[in-house]
């Protein structure tokens, strides 16, 4: 091997940790669907392969174990029978000892390992074919009889065998590597030396063979030539009566191949691989950093171009900011990856809790092909298991309840995610009893966040579940009970800067929407100017902007509440807690700004426009300003705040909370 | 001297299989992503034989086969494709390209080392 | 307050008169004014946001932290962009400086001198002091200057 070349152990342990999640895929789809013979192939392909690069690469515990189950899928399809539940069970647990296996070796127990070899063998179809041997993938000559063989052979290779880098001499080597042989060319079809091509092959061999190796060794000694050649065995020994002369085409000694049956899947996954490229994130991070900067670069020359009259400057500033803005959609495009993969993951977690909760579950999913930023879909992981459980556990029935409800045995959970704007949805949902108002009114009131007789939207109510210190513990189970609330969830999505909306309507389940951005790098921003000071606010949040009438100006200094159509909002002056000194604009603006089904108004002096936001972390010297998310640099080069509005209208609901209370 | 072979498939660790079983038996092996790296390789140096798979961006296996067929230097040389697909069509279209011999993945390096030999002598 | 055996390279700066030195090693590079985003509700030291080369980086005005008073800048202010630690963070922090001298040698002060001058500021923000011509230097510990959490309130 070359020095620094990678370790061979190293890429199987890629391979095999892709190969045991197609495994698992295949085991949750056959799940539901036991008779598609093509997962069956699919997941012996996949066993097949870790058998056999594993015992390439040293992986011998692991090779003598995927043999087992190799042997188990082998079985069913060749026998055309069903996998039970009990049998993908024990597969998929398997899959987890198999990655043990790789992981760390040494500490894989072989008492388990047994267990789930005796656990297949029960659950698996009956061993009443002959099964693959254990190398599987390479025929291997049968043993050698009893008595040898005459085997009288006569053999013309294909016109072209020697362009096509066939050496006959090294078959007749083999041939003579069989036992005892006598060799004789026929010059025949040789022609006359000036009509003679040296490329071509003319000869014609007769070979008197004798062998005690099977009459389908000679087969594997032509095997690549078979096809095309002129081949004739005659078995001309005296207990081989039933033998008579053979005429090609012959069967193709490849036989491996024939375990391997097509898969245009197989083939599309390898091509999709061969075509794409691991790169460490932290250097798209970097790409994305300088993509950042030159929209910030770019946005300085757009205004300079604009204050100028040379329309050649102003020509090579719109094409920068047509090229800018490409680059910077390519490169977001580089970060962006299908959902479907973690929706896959949910599938073992849905099959899990089912067996372990007794309830039937059948998991829906759709949209699996929307887009996200790998960081935000790599942080929805934990939120969305969490969800899953508290959905299964506390949303789904027992079949018996169901039934007796007149609900199908089965619940249904599904998930799904589509695209809205600069967002992306993300639902989970079931059908089962749906939320439990009264509960939760109780604990409310019992925390002391809603009085005896408070009143309030569904929608609020729901989001009760979110607060700390929230947790049903009426309905404590081993499952969801693991004194971790939903208050995690809402943690993990504010921190994404996404929002949660919960619905229930009665009788038809529950619902949670995430609402995410699809990016963490930029996002669409509307600058707006308080005093001297310019902020962004995520146009994603921004309902609408009014003007502050003056009326509800001078009236605010009491009760901050607009009137939006026959609806109380209400708002926070920018300028008083940012503590700005000098006159204020003679116009305020309100924004209207919304997180989940919260709205409030935020009082600005100008909004000065739409601006394409490059998000930018505060250091820890600002982490315990509250108001901000983060911050950009605007084209004239100067900083500008990224207002939190999760976070400010936390602060508006102090503010109108202290105002109901005076 | 110890024989040169010529590795040609877009899957590092495809190429690194075929690295490890023919290196510790003694072969040297060339590596090439694709036809087209392959090419420019076979146009360099002469391999004692040449592995290729058949699906690969740029130039494939069997537009490689073919264009190396027409370099004399690899007139007789032998080739062996690396396929999936236990078809009939693949094989016979590489053996008309001018393959010499193939071994179906998944496969066992004794299995690949067996027919190297075969083809090779 | 040991100071190192050692002469330490240092930048020298000046604040409301005062000669302090930072150790070079902590410097990057050193800037003219620029533009100051303020942080409203932040702590007062460190209460503007500036353009580092397309980078967001907070500036500190230590007059602030050493209960000088805040002074408008002048052509002679600077901004050490210094890399330091914060909170275990490595972050760019801007330093304003009434002005800035130079990048020099300092030789360390002998132990029994230190006091008298050590005297006037916090000793936790003091790395050492040095001897430069026939003056003390008091050397910054930026890390301690610029540490959030409970020792930060002023």
């Amino acid at each position: 091997m070359t020095p620094g070349a990678p370790d061979p152990a190293e890429t199987f342990r890629q391979e095999a940790h892709d190969l045991l999640i197609q495994l698992e895929d295949v085991l949750l789809d056959l799940d539901g669907n036991p008779g598609d013979r093509e997962l069956i192939d699919t997941a012996f392909r996949a066993l097949h392969t870790l058998k056999g690069s594993g015992a390439m690469f040293g992986f011998d515990d692991l090779a003598r174990f995927a043999h087992t189950v190799e042997n188990t899928f082998d079985r069913l399809r060749r026998t055309g029978a069903e996998p039970s539940r009990e049998l993908i069970a024990a597969t998929l647990a398997a899959k987890d000892f198999m990655r043990q296996l790789i992981q760390s070796p040494g500490e894989a127990e072989a008492a388990i390992g047994d267990g789930l070899v005796e656990e297949l063998l029960r659950h698996g179809p009956a061993a009443s074919l002959p099964e693959t041997g254990p190398c599987g993938a390479a025929p291997r000559p049968a043993e050698p009889k009893e008595a040898p063989a005459i085997y009288d052979i006569v053999f013309a290779l294909p016109p072209d065998a020697l362009l096509r880098g066939t050496n006959p001499l090294r078959l007749l080597d083999e041939l003579r590597d069989m036992g005892e042989c006598t060799v004789a060319a026929d010059l025949g079809p040789v022609p006359a030396i000036d009509g003679l091509d040296p490329e071509r092959c003319y000869l014609r061999w007769r070979v008197r063979l004798v062998t005690r190796q099977p009459r389908s060794a000679i087969d594997e000694v032509f095997m690549f030539v078979i096809d095309d050649m002129e081949l004739s065995v005659t078995t001309m020994a005296p207990e081989a009566a039933t033998s008579h002369p053979e005429t090609h085409p012959a069967t193709d000694a490849t036989s491996a191949a024939d375990l391997i049956p097509p898969s245009t899947r197989g083939t599309a996954e390898r091509a999709a691989a061969g075509s794409s490229i691991r790169i460490p994130a932290e250097r798209i991070d970097n790409l994305m950093d300088r993509v950042g900067e030159l929209v910030i670069a770019q946005s300085r020359l757009r205004q300079l171009a604009q204050g100028s009259l040379d329309p050649t400057l102003r020509s090579v500033s719109e094409d920068i900011e047509r090229l800018s803005s490409e680059l910077r959609v390519t490169t977001m495009g580089i970060r962006m990856v299908p959902i479907g993969q973690l929706f896959a993951r949910f599938r073992r977690v849905v099959h899990d809790l089912s067996r372990d909760l007794g309830k039937d579950v059948r998991l829906v999913t759709a949209g699996e092909e929307t887009e996200m930023d790998k960081t935000v879909i790599e942080n929805l992981n934990d939120p969305l298991v969490h969800l899953i459980r508290n959905a299964i556990d506390h949303g789904l029935e027992t079949a018996a309840e169901r039934e007796a409800v007149g609900k199908p045995r089965a619940g249904t959970l599904s998930l799904e995610a589509r695209h809205a704007g600069a967002q992306v949805l993300i639902t989970i949902r079931d059908d089962g009893r749906g939320m439990n108002r009264q509960r939760i009114r109780a604990k409310a009131v019992e925390a002391g966040w809603l009085s005896e007789a408070g009143d309030v939207p569904d929608a609020e109510l729901f989001q009760m579940i979110f607060r700390p210190g929230f947790s049903t513990a009426a309905a404590v189970t081993n499952v969801s009970g693991r004194g971790v609330g939903m208050d995690v969830v809402k943690r993990a999505i504010d921190g994404l800067h996404g929002f949660i909306d919960v619905s229930s309507p009665p009788g038809r389940g529950a619902q949670v929407t995430l609402r995410l951005p699809l990016t963490l790098a930029i996002i669409d921003g509307l600058l707006v100017r308080i005093g001297r000071g310019r902020y962004v606010i995520p146009l994603s949040t921004v309902e609408e902007c009014v003007e502050l009438s003056e009326a509800d100006n001078l009236r605010s200094t009491g009760r901050s509440f607009l009137n939006i159509r026959d609806e109380l909002v209400p708002f926070l002056r920018l300028r008083d807690l940012f503590k700005v000194q000098g006159p204020a604009d003679l116009y305020p603006k309100v924004v209207i700004v919304t997180a989940g089904d919260q709205r409030v108004g935020l009082v600005v002096d100008q909004i000065i426009g739409d601006h394409q936001t490059v998000i930018k972390s505060l250091s820890k010297l600002h982490a315990d300003v509250a108001a901000f998310s983060g911050a950009t640099i605007l084209g004239d080069g100067t900083v500008a705040l990224i207002l939190d509005v999760v976070n400010l209208i936390s602060a508006g609901r102090i503010q109108e909370m202290r105002m109901k209370a005076s | 001297m110890p024989k040169t072979v010529l590795c040609v498939d877009d899957s590092a660790s495809m190429r690194q299989m075929v690295r490890l079983a023919l290196t510790s038996d003694g072969y040297v092996v060339v590596e090439a992503v694709d036809g087209r790296d392959a090419l420019g390789k076979a146009r360099t140096m002469v391999a004692d034989l040449v592995i290729t798979d058949l699906n690969m961006p740029n130039m494939d296996g069997l537009s490689f086969i073919r264009e190396l067929r027409g370099i004399s230097d690899y007139k007789g040389i032998p080739i062996v494709f690396l396929t999936t697909e236990s078809d009939d069509d693949k094989k016979g279209e590489a053996k008309s390209a001018g393959a010499t011999a193939w071994i179906t993945k998944p496969f066992q390096p004794e299995r690949l080392l067996a027919i190297v030999k075969k083809v090779l002598g | 307050m040991a100071a190192s055996e050692s002469a330490r390279e240092v930048v020298t700066l000046e604040m409301q008169g005062e000669v302090f030195a930072i150790d070079a090693h902590w410097v990057r590079e050193i800037l003219d004014m620029v533009p100051v985003t303020e942080v409203p509700n932040a702590q007062p030291f460190v209460s503007g946001l500036i353009n580092v080369r397309g980078k967001v980086v907070p500036l500190a005005d230590l007059r602030l932290r050493f209960g000088m008073p805040q002074s408008p800048p002048t052509v002679d202010t600077r901004v050490i962009v210094i890399d330091a630690m914060v909170g275990s963070e490595p972050t760019a922090v801007g330093i304003l400086a009434d002005r800035v001298y130079e990048v020099t040698e300092i030789a360390p002060a002998a132990i029994e001198e230190t006091p008298r001058i050590g005297l006037r500021w916090r000793p936790e923000y003091i790395s050492g002091i040095g001897k430069l011509g026939g003056d003390f230097i008091i050397i910054l510990d930026m890390e301690q200057v610029l540490a959030v959490g409970p020792t930060t309130t002023q």
